[in-house]
């Protein structure tokens, strides 16, 4: 929801007086003994309606949250979860419905009610401001005085309390942009926690981490909840719902479908639900028919401004007809590797050589293209579309000097739509209007609109980076289908996911990234989880058996 | 239409009205802390503005200034720069203008000598523009710094010239020779005597409808060629640009070349125009109104034009209420001027949430009543 992020940073700002730490009272029990419906609800939410104009977001949504338990909630983009998670933390009001925390009825008008009712909300862009030390983060919105001394003393003295009772271990003094992304997650919950949260509502928050952050993250929240807290978690991963809930509700349309326990229940079951008809969580697709190179990659060295080597010496080739999948922890050197094989990012040293031709030196995103590269970069709205432009205008970025939408000097505004509006229903991309600015789409059809616009070219090499990332399941399907028929067609495909799930499911071959090295290459038949797991951390064992062979 | 937008006639017709009003509302408390009425205060502007032939001249004769000022300030605007240099751009292209009527006017008609002083001046403005593009776009020096400080060696430089270089012998003023006719462009007392009109003292010429047609030409050259696709492409998400194989250092430098080009235009309508010869200053401060100009406008050609007209509104209008109101100064009517950038530029989002607000409520609303049948089947 677009509005949501640029409604909620002053929001936030305006947080209540020092609430202060609050010490846990409930005698921490085993949450996995009780069955989560029969205990005391910590939230109960009945018949909540909301709309937006013509949008109906919310229909009629009833949901009963256990307290001391792990609730998620699941749905497609679009399915109206942030939206009753932002009524129920006070950015928008309910058209008719009510709340109860705790059995009693409250009313919540703004994010000051919802923090004073002890519900806290860790948003899936950090509300955090980078160049404050964490104790400054924590303490922002509830300084307590005027001169900072007091206050700053205040907090250190309760992070301290917070991390030796949840394991939630931050430098109170460091500099919040200097840390990781996992640890910069820990500083937003521990502020939520510090302002004396009993409800903990988790937007998307793996959306950003890395498998063993997210890992990480799963362990405290099972331990805040064995501590007494309760913890909403909204999320269209499968897998963490399975990980880590006890319950899950599912949302569709607006509409609240189904409440399972998550012991109970399977993750097509839910994908079902979710998408209310069957979903393929694996792709189907034949072997692969390699046949000539289309993609080779030669001693390719990346050097970042700082002068540190982001990717160091790295040999491949993609033949055509083929995927291959490079897996790796994000932050070891697959995006820079990305950037220069499509030319955004001149190679220290080394060769990229498409469909027999080397790409110049200087790095030219253009001449790549003419080569037969598409590309479709990792962070969509960073790199890969305008998100102020109309659709239309997005669906030549990177094409706009090609002789069909116009002539020499003027764009043929006509031809540039017709095009768009023939990619959106080829890709199904919706809603079905090539005049709506792009930021007014869904992240599953922003997506759609930069693969329909990247695989319309016909490229003969095709680089993809985290296709799915924050798409929804339905979408996820059909992205994946679309890049197996570009296999299928002969093409060269360059996956680069971080998601296991995917590089397996995907991938002809497997190429391991770590540290800015190709530290293997295995076939998905012949390897696991574990095995490559393993090689993306660096772990010696599986590089030296790699030396070995 | 989703909640939180709203219509294009609020958004470029109903705000602008909104903060134009509360501009004058502020103004208007003004007028009567010095003691004056501020309704006869708004009638005598009105009508020294709009009210007779000679008033609506001199309007539009500002206008001119300001639609090339403002195109100039919202091109660059459009790839992402600031372009706050205007003023020396446009100072500098008086000189090319005048080089050019210097060295034809004795011997050919207006009309060969204006497209030659036209593309002189565009040029020497574009020149003037470009450089600090290039500094931007090769070294990264901040255009704002670097185009505020070309405006010093705008002045400098024309001083030299004016004082050094182009001064008549034995003539005390810094000025170049008075132009023959063909260096001279024409009024257009016959657009107004149409009207039944009379322009009388105002110098308004044809230089009003190159204004007109570079305000269309921009809007085409934005949202209608390749070039202006790139540029707004660069303006809005610079990593894309270069993702899409856009060069943004050679963007850079062809637009702040070609809003450079567009202020100098201006020297058109001032030195061929009214003056008929080069003096110092001629600019008079428009570079820097074609700022507010282009903000309050949205940096659209359409609100340009608007906002360049309300403008001279304000400079034709205001010179005559500081005659007619002795106790309201010129200052005054500076300050004035001043709400009105303030309240429809700096403040541009003052009364926005709150019409957002009715109009996300009237949606609401409306869609209920129209649920509502359909609720009772």
């Amino acid at each position: 929801m677009a509005g949501f992020t640029l409604w909620s940073r002053p929001f936030y700002l305006l947080c209540p007086k020092s609430a202060g730490y609050q010490a846990v009272t409930a005698t921490p029990t085993a949450a996995s003994d009780a069955t989560p419906t029969s205990g005391p609800l910590a939230i109960e939410l009945r018949g909540i309606d909301k709309r937006f104009g013509a949008v109906h977001a919310n229909k009629h949504i009833d949901l009963k949250v256990a307290r001391q338990s792990i609730h998620g909630i699941v749905g497609e983009n679009g399915a109206g979860k942030s939206t009753l998670m932002s009524i129920l933390y006070g950015f928008y009001e309910a058209d008719q419905g009510d709340i109860f925390v705790g059995g009693q009825k409250v009313s919540i008008h703004s994010s000051n009610d919802a923090i004073a009712h002890g519900i806290g909300m860790v948003h899936q862009h950090f509300m955090l401001v980078d160049n404050f030390t964490v104790i400054e983060n924590v303490m922002l919105g509830a300084e307590g005085a005027a001169m900072l001394q007091a206050g700053r003393e205040k907090v250190r003295k309760d992070l301290k309390h917070l991390s030796d009772e949840y394991g939630l271990t931050v430098d109170p003094d460091a500099i919040v942009s200097e840390l990781s992304v996992g640890l910069q997650q820990r500083v937003e919950i521990l502020k939520a926690l510090y302002r004396g949260a009993e409800i903990l509502i988790l937007d998307e928050p793996t959306g950003v981490l890395t498998p063993e952050e997210a890992d990480n993250l799963f362990k405290i929240l099972r331990q805040l909840r064995d501590q007494g807290k309760t913890i909403l978690l909204i999320t269209h991963k499968l897998r963490e719902i399975m990980a880590v809930t006890d319950e899950v509700s599912v949302m569709r349309r607006g509409a609240m479908v189904a409440t399972l326990q998550t012991a109970k229940t399977s993750p097509s079951e839910i994908a079902e639900q979710m998408v209310g008809r069957r979903v393929l969580l694996e792709v189907e697709k034949g072997p692969p028919n390699p046949t000539e190179t289309a993609l080779e990659v030669k001693n390719l060295t990346v050097r970042d401004k700082f002068g540190v080597d982001r990717v160091k010496n790295v040999s491949f080739v993609v033949r055509r007809g083929e995927i291959v999948g490079i897996a790796g922890v994000s932050g070891n050197g697959q995006s820079e590797l990305l950037e220069a094989v499509s030319g955004i990012v001149p190679p220290a040293s080394g060769s990229v050589v498409i469909n027999g031709q080397t790409l110049s030196h200087t790095g030219d995103p253009a001449e790549a293209r003419h080569m037969g590269l598409g590309h479709v970069p990792e962070d969509r709205l960073r790199m890969g579309l305008v998100k102020n432009f109309e659709e239309n205008e997005n669906s030549v970025l990177g094409y706009h000097d090609q002789d069909d939408i116009g002539g020499a000097v003027v764009l043929d505004v006509d031809a540039v739509r017709n095009h768009a509006k023939a990619q959106i229903e080829k890709y199904d991309i919706r809603p079905p209007n090539c005049r709506l600015k792009t930021a007014n789409f869904s992240g599953g059809n922003q997506q759609k609109i930069v693969i329909a616009r990247e695989m319309e070219q016909d490229p003969d090499v095709l680089l993809v980076g985290q296709p799915t990332r924050g798409v929804d399941i339905g979408a996820i399907e059909f992205i994946h289908k679309q890049l197996i028929a570009m296999r299928d067609a002969g093409k060269a495909v360059l996956l680069v996911s971080v998601e296991l799930d995917e590089i397996f499911g995907l991938s002809d071959r497997i190429l391991v990234m770590c540290g800015g090295e190709i530290v293997g290459e295995r076939l998905p038949d012949q390897t696991d989880e574990n095995e490559i797991g393993l090689m993306m951390a660096g772990i010696d064992g599986a590089a030296g058996a790699e030396a070995a062979e | 239409m989703s909640r939180g937008e709203l219509p294009r006639w609020v958004d470029y017709g109903l705000i602008p009205l909104l903060n134009l009003a509360a501009a004058f509302l502020v103004a208007g408390l003004v007028v009567i802390a010095v003691g004056e009425n501020p309704l006869e205060a708004v009638e005598l502007m009105l009508f020294g503005a709009f009210g007779y032939g000679e008033g609506f001249g001199f309007t539009l004769y500002y206008a001119t200034n300001f639609i090339f000022t403002g195109l100039a300030v919202a091109v660059a605007f459009h790839a992402g720069l600031f372009n706050i240099g205007g003023e020396g751009q446009a100072y500098v292209a008086g000189l090319g203008v005048a080089i050019v009527c210097l060295l034809l006017d004795r011997f050919v008609p207006w009309w060969i000598t204006a497209p030659f002083a036209l593309m002189a001046g565009a040029a020497f403005g574009a020149f003037w523009a470009f450089v600090p593009g290039y500094l931007q776009a090769k070294r990264g020096s901040h255009i704002v710094i670097t185009t505020i400080m070309f405006n010093f060696i705008a002045a400098a430089l024309m001083t030299y010239m004016l004082v050094n270089v182009l001064r008549q012998p034995g003539s005390m003023a810094p000025e170049s020779r008075t132009f023959e006719e063909g260096g001279r462009i024409p009024r257009i007392d016959w657009l107004f005597e149409w009207f039944g009109g009379n322009l009388g003292g105002a110098q308004t010429n044809i230089s009003l409808f190159l204004a007109l047609i570079m305000a269309f030409a921009v809007w085409v050259f934005i949202w209608r060629t390749r070039l202006g696709y790139r540029m707004r492409t660069l303006g809005q998400n610079p990593t894309a640009a270069v993702y899409a194989g856009m060069r943004p250092p050679r963007l850079i430098m062809i637009a702040m070349a070609i809003s450079g080009g567009l202020a100098g235009m201006m020297a058109l309508n001032e030195i061929m125009g009214v003056h008929g010869r080069l003096i110092l200053e001629f600019a008079g401060g428009a570079g820097f109104v074609g700022i507010a100009v282009a903000l309050m406008g949205r940096a659209h050609p359409v609100g340009i034009v608007l906002a360049a007209l309300l403008f001279g509104a304000l400079y034709q209008g205001g010179a005559e209420l500081a005659f007619s109101m002795p106790s309201i100064t010129r200052d005054m009517i500076i300050a004035i001027q001043g709400l009105v950038i303030l309240f429809a530029g700096a403040l541009e989002g003052l009364f926005r949430p709150a019409i957002v607000r009715i109009f996300d409520a009237m949606r609401d609303a409306r869609k209920r009543g129209n649920d509502a049948p359909q609720a009772a089947e």
